[in-house]
């Protein structure tokens, strides 16, 4: 099978592949994860305030979110980004959207919906007393949020966040439904370029499969050191 | 908003001449459901058996069970897709891979097969956490009275075990459905694809991601109804819902 496996269409589009395709995808990854945790974060607070008018549009949203496939969300943003630009900056053209913050802004807002139910579980995994003890203190409802419960909330899931990242960085590779140059956007045009799908290919499945299996070997050592003994 | 909005489109003729827009978007919500359907009996047959074996008292067959698992869960969707549909005809001998390019439907059978395997791990990862989730005395108990391995999975730890993963199984199943339009990547006129080709031959964008959308929540809500009939029906009593491990899509 490797009889006539061009080793060197690899090597010669690696510069390539990694300044261009691999840096997008780290880079989209980074900047959605945080985005995509400070979102869901405000997205779960008002899931769990109480008051009707915050947890029904936060839920309608999660829901939607996560019954819809993330390709359809991407064509979405895609087309919609611009009409919501021209809305914002109320200009008369629908606005020019560059192809990272358009991915930018889709991944972030599809993923704060996932990484919204983690913390959700996050914060109903704190016990109540501990809400209750901040406020006899004194302290307020924010102080008490953002000083006593999120900071163990984001603890305890600090692993199935980090597990949500790897799948985020795996779903970066969907972007190549808007021909967007991400890691596996890079390797296809090159593949069909040079005719070389097989290489290409199994290259960029080998790429994401160390990355993946290294990042979730580190997920799995962390969770386990900073496990709290009960 | 200079966007000309146009509902009427989708009774309007698409350009096969023969389908209205709307019925196009049918067609491809069959495929959508019938290549989840057959990826799901592969993902359910493959995923117990491998999370079964990485249960079992032999190290090989649980390393076999790990490694499929994370050979599976490491690589995207999308790039599985290529290389069952781009790569493995490639490779294969000569006239077998023809035959596989030549086949009707192509796209179809590669989809249901990358899906299915791709599903298979994470099914795999429930039913082994099931299995685990089960009282040590099960498998003792069902090996003191005379039961072999596979009669003790058999009789005794699966039946238990779908019993208990039913919702997090639940959820899966809706992944399947949601992650069968990856498959428009492969040529795959499945409903995503349909909503897209009217997009673009019909420039009426927001009509036609939102009677997808609209089609992919109605499925959504009515496979969630269904399976809560089916959880309800089949929970064990005195066991609380099982809790699935949260992240995932």
């Amino acid at each position: 099978m490797f009889a006539n496996y061009d080793f060197d269409v690899i090597w010669r589009s690696l510069p390539y592949l990694f300044y261009q395709g691999m840096t997008f995808t780290l880079l989209l990854t980074a900047l959605a994860t945080l985005g995509g945790i400070v979102i869901g974060t405000l997205l779960a607070l008002m899931r769990l305030s109480g008051t009707a008018m915050l947890t029904l549009p936060a839920a309608a949203y999660v829901n939607l979110m996560r019954s819809v496939p993330f390709v359809l969300m991407i064509f979405w943003f895609y087309f919609l980004m611009p009409y919501i630009g021209q809305w914002i900056t109320r200009s008369a053209q629908p606005l020019q959207v560059g192809a990272f913050a358009s991915c930018l802004v889709t991944f972030t807002l599809f993923e704060a919906a996932f990484f919204c139910e983690i913390m959700r579980a996050g914060i109903q995994s704190i016990s109540r007393g501990q809400m209750a003890a901040a406020q006899a203190l004194g302290m307020t409802y924010p102080t008490a949020m953002g000083f006593i419960v999120l900071p163990q909330a984001f603890r305890n899931m600090a692993p199935v966040l980090l597990t949500q990242t790897i799948i985020l960085f795996q779903d970066t590779s969907l972007v190549y439904v808007i021909s967007v140059t991400d890691f596996l956007g890079a390797a296809s045009k090159v593949a069909e370029r040079d005719g070389r799908l097989v290489e290409m290919y199994t290259f960029a499945a080998v790429v994401y499969f160390i990355i993946s299996l290294a990042a979730s070997r580190t997920v799995a050592h962390l969770q386990r050191r900073i496990a709290i003994i009960r | 908003m200079n966007y000309h909005w146009n509902w009427a489109i989708f009774w309007e003729l698409s350009p096969d001449g023969v389908h209205t827009y709307f019925q196009t978007l049918l067609l491809g919500t069959g495929w959508t459901l019938a290549t989840a359907a057959c990826a799901w009996i592969i993902a359910l047959t493959l995923g117990s058996l491998v999370g079964a074996l990485r249960t079992m008292p032999f190290a090989a067959a649980v390393r076999f069970g790990n490694v499929y698992v994370e050979l599976f869960r490491d690589v995207p969707l999308l790039v599985q897709m290529f290389l069952w549909y781009f790569v493995v005809p490639e490779i294969v001998p000569h006239a077998f891979g023809t035959w596989l390019k030549q086949l009707p439907n192509a796209s179809f059978y590669t989809a249901v097969v990358a899906l299915g395997l791709y599903m298979s791990a994470r099914v795999a990862e429930q039913v082994r956490a099931g299995i685990l989730s089960l009282p040590r005395g099960q498998r003792q108990a069902a090996l003191a009275l005379g039961l072999t391995l596979p009669q003790t999975y058999a009789y005794v730890l699966l039946p238990m075990t779908y019993r208990i993963i039913m919702p997090p199984l639940t959820s899966e199943l809706l992944n399947t459905i949601k992650n069968s339009a990856v498959a428009l990547t492969i040529g795959l006129m499945e409903l995503t694809a349909r909503a897209r080709a009217m997009q673009e031959f019909s420039f009426q964008v927001f009509e036609a991601f939102t009677a997808a959308t609209i089609i992919y929540i109605v499925i959504n809500i009515v496979v969630t109804l269904a399976m809560r009939v089916v959880e309800r029906r089949i929970a064990v009593p005195g066991y609380l819902g099982f809790k699935a491990p949260a992240a995932g899509h």
